[in-house]
Parts: C-alpha cells; sequence; structure tokens
C-alpha cells in the first residue's frame, strides 16, 4: 500500500429543512436574541455607484413559489472590489458589504435586496467577467445548496465577452442567469428549480 | 503575483460524496432538484472570497441555547451539552473566524415555528438558535441541551434522528455550507430518508458525534465532538503556467 493521501473529505450536506429562518433570520422568525439578523443591510452609508433593487422568487417544478428558502447573495462592490479579507487589489467601499441574506416574504416567498450595480471581476486565465452578483439558495427538499449567478440583462457587451456565459453549451438557457430590468435601478431575478425554465446552477 | 502570494482554486466538491440533488425517499427533493447537469468551472474572486465577520459581532449568550432565550434565572429543559469541535479545510488547516450559526428542536423535538404543529410542547425558556466564530485554531463550542426526535410527514411513519442545524461561512463563498449533525448510538439515523440522500456509510459517519467523555462537565454536562471540514484551495506552488490555468 502506499501512504495515504491526507486529505480531509468535506463535511457531507444536509437540506437546510423548513425551518432555517429560525437559524439564520432569528429575529424574522419572532426569535429575538441577535437584535437583529444579519445580511438585511448591504449599505451602512452612503455607497459608490449605482444604487439597485434585486428582487426575485424561487419556484419550484410546478411553479410553486418556495416560501421556506433562504437567499443569499455575495458580490463586489461598484469598483470590482470585494470586502472580504482575502480582497488584495485594494480597498472595497467601507460603506459596503457586498453580501445579503432573505428569508423572502412570509407570504409570497419573495427576496428584495438593496444593494449596488456590480463592477467587472477579473477572471483568472486574464480579462474580465461581465458584473455578476453569485447567488446562492438553500431550503427544505434542496439536499445541498444551490450555486447561481445573477447576470444583468443591460450588459449585453460585457456579457457577450463574458467567459463563462460563452462557454455555456445550451445558448438557449443563457437568459436564466440574467437580471431583466423592471424600472431605474429595479431588477427581477426569478429562480427556477426545474421545468422548461430551470435555471442553470454552477458546480464551482 | 507568485503563486505563493495567491493560493490556487478550490478543490473541486466530491459531487459522489455530497447528497444527489435527487433523492426520491425524501419526497421534496422531487419537485425541488434542479434536473440539468451543474455548471462546472474553476473558482474565481467571486467564490474565493467572502464576508467577514468580526468576534465583536457575538453576544456573550449567543452561543448558549440554555439561557440565551430563557428568562433570567431560569434555563431551557432537557438534557444539558457542549458541543465543540474545529472547522478545518480538506488540507487538514484550522479556519479561524468562520461564522457558525445553529438550529434545533427542543427536548421534546418540537421547533419555535409558526408552521411547526408537533404536539409536543414548547419549552417558555429555550429559542432553538445560536452562533459562534471559530477561534485561531478554527475551535468553537456552545452549550445546548439534546433535541428531541420527531416526526415529519413525508412518509407514513417518519422520524428524524435528534439532530442540530448548522450553517457554516468560512474564507470562500465556495465553502458555504449548510448541514446537520447526529448523535452516536442514535437508532432513527439509519432509518432517516433525509441521512439517506447520502449514499456512502462514511459520510453518515462523518456527521456523526460521539460522546466525548474527555470535555464533559462532571455534574453538569455530557459534551459531543463535532468536527466541520470544508472546502480547501488547491496549493501552487510551482508557477510554470498562466495564473488560473
Ligand atoms: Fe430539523
Amino acid at each position: 500500500m502506499p501512504q495515504s493521501l491526507a486529505y480531509l473529505k468535506e463535511t457531507p450536506s444536509q437540506t437546510a429543512g423548513p425551518y432555517v429562518h429560525i437559524g439564520c433570520t432569528s429575529n424574522f422568525s419572532g426569535i429575538d436574541i441577535y437584535g437583529g439578523d444579519l445580511g438585511t443591510a448591504m449599505k451602512t452609508g452612503p455607497v459608490k455607484g449605482e444604487e439597485i433593487v434585486l428582487r426575485g422568487t424561487v419556484y419550484d417544478g410546478t411553479g410553486t413559489p418556495l416560501r421556506d428558502a433562504m437567499i443569499e447573495i455575495w458580490q463586489p462592490d461598484a469598483a470590482g472590489l470585494f470586502a472580504s479579507a482575502n480582497e488584495t487589489r485594494g480597498q472595497a467601499d467601507p460603506n459596503f458589504t457586498g453580501w445579503g441574506r432573505s428569508p423572502g416574504d412570509m407570504n409570497t416567498g419573495e427576496f428584495v435586496f438593496e444593494t449596488v450595480k456590480p463592477g467587472a471581476v477579473p477572471w483568472p486565465g486574464g480579462g474580465l467577467q461581465a458584473p455578476h452578483i453569485s447567488v446562492w439558495v438553500v431550503a427544505r427538499g434542496i439536499n445541498i445548496g444551490l450555486q447561481t449567478r445573477a447576470y444583468f440583462e443591460d450588459e449585453a457587451e460585457a456579457n457577450a465577452k463574458d467567459p463563462i456565459l460563452t462557454r455555456i453549451e445550451h445558448q438557449n438557457r443563457v437568459p436564466t442567469l440574467l437580471a431583466k430590468k423592471e424600472g431605474a435601478g429595479s431588477y427581477r431575478f426569478d429562480i427556477h428549480l426545474q421545468g422548461p425554465h430551470e435555471t442553470i446552477f454552477f458546480d464551482i | 503575483m507568485s503563486n505563493t502570494d495567491r493560493p490556487g482554486g478550490y478543490m473541486p466538491r466530491d459531487r459522489d460524496w455530497q447528497p444527489a440533488g435527487l433523492t426520491p425517499a425524501y419526497k421534496t427533493t422531487i419537485k425541488r432538484s434542479p434536473q440539468a447537469a451543474l455548471l462546472s468551472f474553476p473558482s474565481t474572486l467571486s467564490e474565493e472570497t467572502s464576508p467577514v465577520f468580526g468576534h465583536g459581532l457575538i453576544g456573550a449568550l449567543d452561543n448558549d441555547l440554555i439561557h440565551n432565550f430563557a428568562q433570567s434565572g431560569e434555563s431551557a429543559i432537557g438534557p444539558r451539552i457542549i458541543v465543540h469541535g474545529r472547522v478545518l479545510d480538506e488540507t487538514g488547516r484550522g479556519v479561524p473566524g468562520a461564522l457558525i450559526e445553529v438550529w434545533q428542536a427542543n427536548a421534546g423535538g418540537r421547533y419555535r415555528h409558526k408552521k411547526e404543529s408537533y404536539l409536543a410542547p414548547l419549552d417558555p425558556n429555550f429559542g432553538g438558535c445560536g452562533r459562534t466564530i471559530t477561534g485561531e485554531d478554527g475551535s468553537y463550542e456552545f452549550r445546548t441541551i439534546q433535541p428531541g426526535p420527531y416526526p415529519w410527514p413525508n412518509g407514513m411513519n417518519d422520524w428524524r434522528p435528534a439532530h442540530i442545524h448548522f450553517s457554516i461561512c468560512g474564507h470562500g463563498f465556495a465553502q458555504r455550507l449548510i448541514t446537520q449533525m447526529y448523535f452516536e448510538g442514535d437508532p432513527h439515523i439509519r432509518l432517516c430518508p433525509i441521512v439517506n440522500s447520502l449514499s456512502d456509510p462514511a459520510a453518515v459517519e462523518a456527521l456523526t458525534a460521539p460522546l466525548d467523555m474527555h470535555r464533559t462537565v462532571p455534574m453538569d454536562s455530557r459534551a459531543y465532538k463535532f468536527d466541520i471540514v470544508l472546502r480547501g484551495r488547491r496549493q501552487t506552488y510551482f508557477e510554470n503556467r498562466a495564473e488560473g490555468m
């Protein structure tokens, strides 16, 4: 026998279950022990760049909205810098966290994030990625969190050069990754877990 | 930039070890699992960065579920336990500064939630959630009561093993993980359709915390040890290719 490769195995995922809101948005669940929920405010002061609202609904394979999901987003600031310890390229906007978390509306399931339009981020092989927001969805019936990205319908030029969007085999599915402009500064990004409009999910 | 300055991308997830999206015995997965293949690509800065949660965020009782919802001078009912362990990455390094959020049913198996209808009573002194941030070596601990098993609508007579839900935020959005911790010796583990979304028995063992007598507090609390492993990044010492390729 050769030596063993001493890597550890990633902890297996399990569904977030029906009560993820108790743990991650406790205040929303009526359990106020932390004095508020994390990820509700992405802006902590005046921010640089274009302020936008990103909203959407998560639908199951029957078209029914999920009301027990939790959605998280992560993105850079308007200049493309992340408010992260791993950001080495410069100082991100100090009034912008880049991270949002939503339990969705109690009755409709719709999530709403008040954020800024993200700047472009480098692609490891060189060049830039089109502006995008990373999205992560967990819920009862989802065994492992689903990762996707919201790009912007009105960034056609950048999207046409994006190294990921351009390499998707089924180009007719690319619109599932595009947030649609609904008005000034307002975008809709609905997520379909299944069906003819199934969102593209990533294994990153 | 040399690769000693910038670690490589995240090692890919082992999707055979992780649960599949569609596991029909857990019925809700049938209409909530994507049917198309996932789109695979290497991690980028969007996945290699993550928000920072400072220790200042955490209140004194946030990791004490016995007391963080209780009336002054009272405490939650049930077997008192300490849950502790380390958050590591796949290369074995501790992950400091990771945010851990936990939630669970009370000792009778009842959650404090509007949509929960199990007839077991609420404990007025138990909220069922807590949080903490890992220390420099990735270690964490919290105190709670051992949750009870509970029935759930799936098959005609399905019961969840006693469990604590964990949400972990590490150093990269690619590491984001939600899972559940089970208790050594619980006969419900092997019967549970959610546990059985894992096909490898070793994966079930990785979620099963052993009783840790060394960490018990005599005459006070028993202890369970639960280590958590997040995805690790490739180490790319030799810089002889274009960065990121
Ligand atoms: Fe549960």
